[in-house]
């Protein structure tokens, strides 16, 4: 069976610097990545060429075996693909129920309507899913109102209302209290093994990092370095000169 | 035509040129580091024409001082335009350089109403000829043509003024200062550079830039009341197609938009299998054509990124919920439709034409505020919309066509419209989006104006009556009232459903709405359609209901008007339209009747809303409700 994710051969380049240079991985299904490297390593280009945003020079991006190179990032929503970003994006004009609401109408086909009555019949079905993220009692406020730790909760519900084969998490936990940031990633990882999304996420925050990846993808002036499981990356000595330093690394 | 006169229209197309750059550069550096599109640049320009004729008129009448007099008219009216310049942005501007991008405009075309009206006291309704330039007021002989001095003079001029400004921005520490300022505000301020000071030095110089083009103009088009607008719209056309905040940009798309027109005269009347195409009148199509051009290829213009444009900051109302109108909305509704519908039944005349006055501005109003609250795009030339429907059902009307069809025919024709400039508008944001709804608007009245054998260019059209039973004036405000009550239910019913719902998402988060799977600019192309449609719907009752409509339906204060009339109403508040509206065109009424210059008063008013009550009467409703019902 083909990968969930599979980016194969992915280069890009701005101007003369090769930002992404040959970069190929896979995902499984229920399987948490990690896409790590140091600042300008090649992590957020990768990320946008995964996510649509930017369109690759050469290599491919398959999901579950379809070719999805550089096909935008609504597209890839309609594939199942679900995301959220480094700066949580949600409705702050709307309730945290319509921000569901509206992703699951979207999902089903029903958010160009002109004439229907608003987005009710959907109340429902995203009350439930705001329970699965646990984010229930959060349902009636007003978005522009919520705390960041809880916007990032609402943002993760609207990231799997369209029941996403892939999740791509941008920079997680950024910007949140350091208490918020396992309770975040737990429900990320429980939700993605129960219904085996395979997640693909990139993160500054080491602990978040080797507490939550099943395997962790090292990046260094755009090329692959090393990849491998939490405690084989944290014993690689290349990781450790490139990115780690000797001396944080444990 | 000969070469020599082929060569001598190009002449005169880069004459023109350098005066639309001087014009366009002084908006795109002021752009580039106060961010601040100023609408009132163009008033800035007409006040140097004005100025600079009085100098010279002065100085005529001194014996001894005649030689001077071009120099001087010159000198003088770059340092009123500074110094007015420079006044509007410490009164004004400073005050709104955090505030929404939309109240920043529209405080700045509260001064465009406030100049015109102050030119209007001192130099009268009259067109101004300005003098020949001792000196410049021969001719150069080429082949059997001639180019005017003057001209050659100005061709001269521009790219004098584009080296002085390059040079000023890459020398001196000023420049420095405004690079810097322009690539990155907040490191200029922890370099010490005073703010403040640096803001009010460029809108002083941009403003100069500004007055020494009106000046210079002077003696190839008489001083008029109706240099502003015109000048602005091609300036924004400039900027647009150059990248906004580039001054070499600004000078490529000066050269090429006056090239272009230059080129349309010069080819003169050319049959085309048969048809005769009339390129000198084609010159205002033409400057669109391009511009939808270079759009269509380069979003953001010559030398512009996306980069450059700051990001958009969202009203307060944007981001406050919207609630969906309940049993006692329905209950107010049904009052007012009952009290119009009592109204001609009771009152005399006037409170008739009055109220019929208000309603189609509340749809007017109603179509705007779609655009702008869900959809979170502005227009500032949403009048074009209900000029086409306008004229759309005033010609239909003369062709035979029954009353009802023809105004059928209104928001279809308004639709195509939209649709058409809508393409490009959702394309840019923010501030480009302003400047382009402008410019269409303006290019949609200049077409309508020049097109005398269709549109009747200045007279419009006379003669459009209501007919068979609707010929009742009593009957007609009750059609009126039937045609604005479901238009309104349905701009309502459409706000509030899932594609109300998904504009909104894209308005809040573009991002968010892509990643879940909402095709935003598809979105927003639908909604400025359908705004259009509404807009032009009630263009069509106002023609039948004023019976003659004249280029003014589509004039950019127009579309001021209704921007007015939302603002004062309340992006938010259910009633806002018809609140907005009836004050509006009530206070308009007593206003006009009051003084000659209720322009000015109506720009005073308008700052006020800006700088004291941004959310509008119904924003402030809603907030003491909001407060009482806390406390």
């Amino acid at each position: 069976m083909s990968a969930a994710l599979s980016v194969d051969g992915l280069e890009k380049a701005f101007g003369g610097v090769r930002a992404v240079d040959g970069v190929t991985f896979d995902v499984a299904s229920g399987e948490l990545v990690a896409l790590i490297g140091p600042n300008g390593a090649g992590k957020s280009t990768c990320f946008n060429l995964i996510n649509g945003q930017l369109a690759p020079d050469a290599g491919r991006v398959t999901l579950g075996g379809e070719d999805v190179t550089g096909r935008p990032a609504r597209a890839l929503a309609r594939l199942g693909v679900g995301r959220t970003f480094q700066v949580a994006a949600t409705f702050a004009s709307m309730t945290v129920r319509e921000n569901v609401a509206l992703a699951l109408a979207s999902h089903a086909g029903a958010a160009t309507s002109l004439l229907a009555a608003g987005l009710a019949r959907f109340d429902a079905a995203a009350d439930a899913l705001l329970d699965r993220v646990g984010a229930r009692e959060l349902a009636g406020r007003h978005g522009a109102t919520l705390a960041y730790g809880d916007v990032k909760r609402v943002e993760i519900a609207l990231a799997l209302a369209n029941a996403p084969r892939l999740l791509l998490m941008d920079e997680p936990t950024a910007g949140m209290a350091p208490r918020e940031r396992g309770t975040l990633m737990q429900v990320a990882a429980d939700l993605a093994r129960r219904d085996a999304i395979a997640v693909l996420f990139t993160e500054h925050d080491m602990d978040v990092v080797f507490g939550h990846a099943d395997r962790v993808i090292v990046l260094d002036r755009g090329r692959i370095i090393a990849q491998g499981s939490p405690d084989a990356i944290r014993a690689d000595p290349r990781v450790r000169e490139a990115y780690l330093g000797t001396d944080s690394a444990g | 035509m000969t070469a020599g006169a082929f060569a001598v229209q190009l002449l005169n197309g880069l004459a023109s040129a350098s005066s639309l750059f001087l014009v366009a550069a002084g908006l795109t550096l002021i752009f580039g580091v106060t961010r601040v599109v100023n609408f009132a640049h163009g008033s800035l320009y007409m006040l140097g024409a004005y100025v600079a004729w009085s100098v010279a008129e002065a100085l005529s009448a001194t014996p001894g001082a005649s030689g001077l007099g071009f120099a001087a008219a010159v000198l003088g009216a770059v340092l009123a335009a500074a110094v007015v310049g420079s006044l509007v942005e410490v009164l004004i501007l400073k005050r709104l350089y955090a505030a929404p991008e939309l109240l920043q405009l529209t405080a700045t075309f509260a001064i465009v109403l406030i100049v015109r009206d102050v030119a209007l006291a001192i130099w009268g309704a009259e067109d101004l000829l300005g003098r020949r330039v001792p000196g410049l007021d021969g001719s150069i002989p080429l082949g059997t043509r001639s180019l005017p001095e003057y001209d050659a003079f100005l061709i001269v001029a521009g790219p004098l003024v584009l080296v002085a400004l390059t040079l000023l921005v890459r020398r001196t520490r000023f420049g420095v200062q405004v690079r810097a300022a322009a690539e990155n505000r907040t490191i200029v301020a922890a370099l010490g550079v005073d703010q403040a000071k640096l803001y009010t030095a460029v809108f002083a110089l941009g403003a100069a830039l500004a007055g020494l083009a009106g000046a210079l103009q002077l003696p190839r088009e008489p001083a008029n009341l109706a240099m502003d607008l015109s000048i602005i719209a091609d300036a924004f056309v400039v900027t647009v197609v150059g990248g906004l905040g580039s001054i070499p940009g600004a000078f490529v798309a000066a050269l090429v938009i006056g090239l272009t027109k230059a080129l349309c005269i010069a080819l003169g009347s050319v049959d085309v299998a048969g048809v005769e195409i009339a390129f000198p009148k084609l010159t205002l199509v033409a400057e669109f054509v391009v511009m939808a051009i270079v759009l269509a290829v380069r979003p953001h213009g010559f030398f512009g990124t996306p980069a450059s444009l700051p990001p958009s900051t969202p009203l307060a109302e944007q981001r406050t919920l919207v609630v969906a109108p309940g049993r006692r909305e329905l209950a107010i509704g049904a009052g007012l439709v009952a009290a119009f519908v009592a109204l001609p039944l009771l009152s005399d005349e006037y409170s008739r034409v009055l109220a019929t006055d208000i309603l189609i501005a509340t749809l007017f109003a109603a179509s705007l505020r779609f655009l702008m609250g869900p959809a979170g795009l502005t227009s500032f030339g949403h009048a074009a919309y209900f000029g086409v429907g306008a004229y759309a059902a005033a010609l239909a009307a003369k062709q035979g066509l029954p009353m009802l069809a023809s105004m059928a025919v209104a928001p279809v024709a308004a639709l195509a419209a939209a649709i058409v400039f809508g393409w490009f508008c959702v394309r840019l944001s923010g501030v480009y989006l302003a400047m382009l709804t402008l410019a269409f608007a303006q290019i949609t009245w200049s077409v309508v104006f020049q097109w005398d054998a269709v549109t009747g260019g200045s007279n419009g059209i006379v003669g459009v009556w209501p007919t068979g039973t609707l010929a009742d004036a009593t009957h007609f405000s009750w059609f009126t009232l039937g045609v604005v009550s479901i238009a309104l239910l349905a701009l309502a019913r459409i706000a509030m459903s899932p594609f109300g719902q998904a504009l909104r998402g894209a308005r809040d988060s573009p991002l968010r709405a892509e990643a879940i799977g909402i095709d935003v600019r598809a979105r927003q192309w639908a909604a400025f359609a359908l705004a259009g449609a509404f807009a032009g719907l009630a263009g069509g009752l106002f023609a039948f209901s004023k019976g003659s409509i004249s280029p003014e339906t589509l004039a950019i204060p127009r579309s001021v008007d209704a921007l007015v009339m939302v603002l004062l109403g309340g992006l938010n508040a259910t009633f806002g339209p018809v609140l907005g509206a009836a004050v509006f065109t009530w206070g308009q009424d007593l206003l006009a009747r009051a003084t000659d210059y209720w322009r000015a008063a109506l720009g005073v008013a308008i700052l006020v809303i800006v700088l004291v009550v941004p959310n509008g009467i119904g924003g402030m409703w809603a907030a003491l409700r909001a407060r009482r019902g806390s406390a």
